[in-house]
């Protein structure tokens, strides 16, 4: 699946986007694998109540499956308006 | 309904034009547009706003579609910017037209609201010393979520 990055998440991890193959069922799961990846992964994901996911384009729960998501996605609160 | 996701800059005056031109059978038109303002932190050079291409336009379309059906609107526009904007800069715009002026206030607000905290939006300033700092989201802006 493909995994995107935005704002202060994207600098941190050091890229907007790449494909990961991942056994995941939750997001979750999935965070955990990136964080044992390495170092930038684990900081980006230090605190997870400064972070939002949206599986295919609408937000989602950190618990919520992945099965049948093309794309997730990971970035702060949003500061639109 | 008509959402723009746009880097240019808007025409403020000739978009509410052609908007309360083609609002048939309103007799509200309010307007709302957001102005990119000098950081809290000292002199702001840019303000960068970026986005996620695809989700902003859902997302945006949402929020103005839930208006419209609430608040019974005869339309709905919303257009907001991205890129490198300065001080002084226009960033968004809503507009909304209803049969009476309290649904086009309130749903005016309900759209600020709403794309202030659902939209996938992020604000960076670059001050003129160089420094860069993300704008952080207030818990407030979550708080007005609740009143709707």
């Amino acid at each position: 699946m493909d995994v995107l990055y935005f704002a202060w998440v994207r600098e941190r991890i050091g890229l907007p986007k790449e494909t990961v193959e991942t056994s995941a069922v939750t997001v979750a799961e999935l965070i955990e694998e990136l964080k044992a990846r390495e170092e930038r992964y684990a900081a980006a994901f230090a605190d997870l109540s400064a972070l939002r996911v949206a599986l295919d384009q609408e937000l989602a729960e950190f618990d919520a499956p992945l099965e049948g998501v093309r794309e997730v996605a990971f970035f702060p609160p949003m500061t639109g308006g | 309904m008509r959402v723009l996701v746009q880097q240019e800059p808007f025409d403020f005056g000739s978009e509410v034009e052609a908007f309360a031109t083609g609002a048939g059978g309103a007799g509200a038109v309010v307007t709302f547009t957001g102005v990119v303002r000098e950081a809290d932190s000292g002199a702001m050079a840019v303000m960068e706003i970026e986005h996620y291409p695809g989700m902003t336009e859902k997302a945006l379309e949402k929020i103005a579609s839930e208006a419209i059906t609430r608040w019974d609107l005869t339309d709905a526009l919303v257009i907001h910017r991205h890129g490198r904007l300065v001080p002084g800069d226009q960033i968004m715009m809503v507009a909304t037209a209803a049969r009476h002026r309290v649904a086009a206030f309130e749903a005016a607000e309900y759209l600020m609201d709403y794309l202030k905290s659902r939209a996938p939006f992020w604000k960076k300033e670059i001050l003129q010393n160089g420094a860069e700092d993300w704008v952080a989201a207030k818990s407030a802006d979550e708080d007005a979520l609740r009143r709707w």
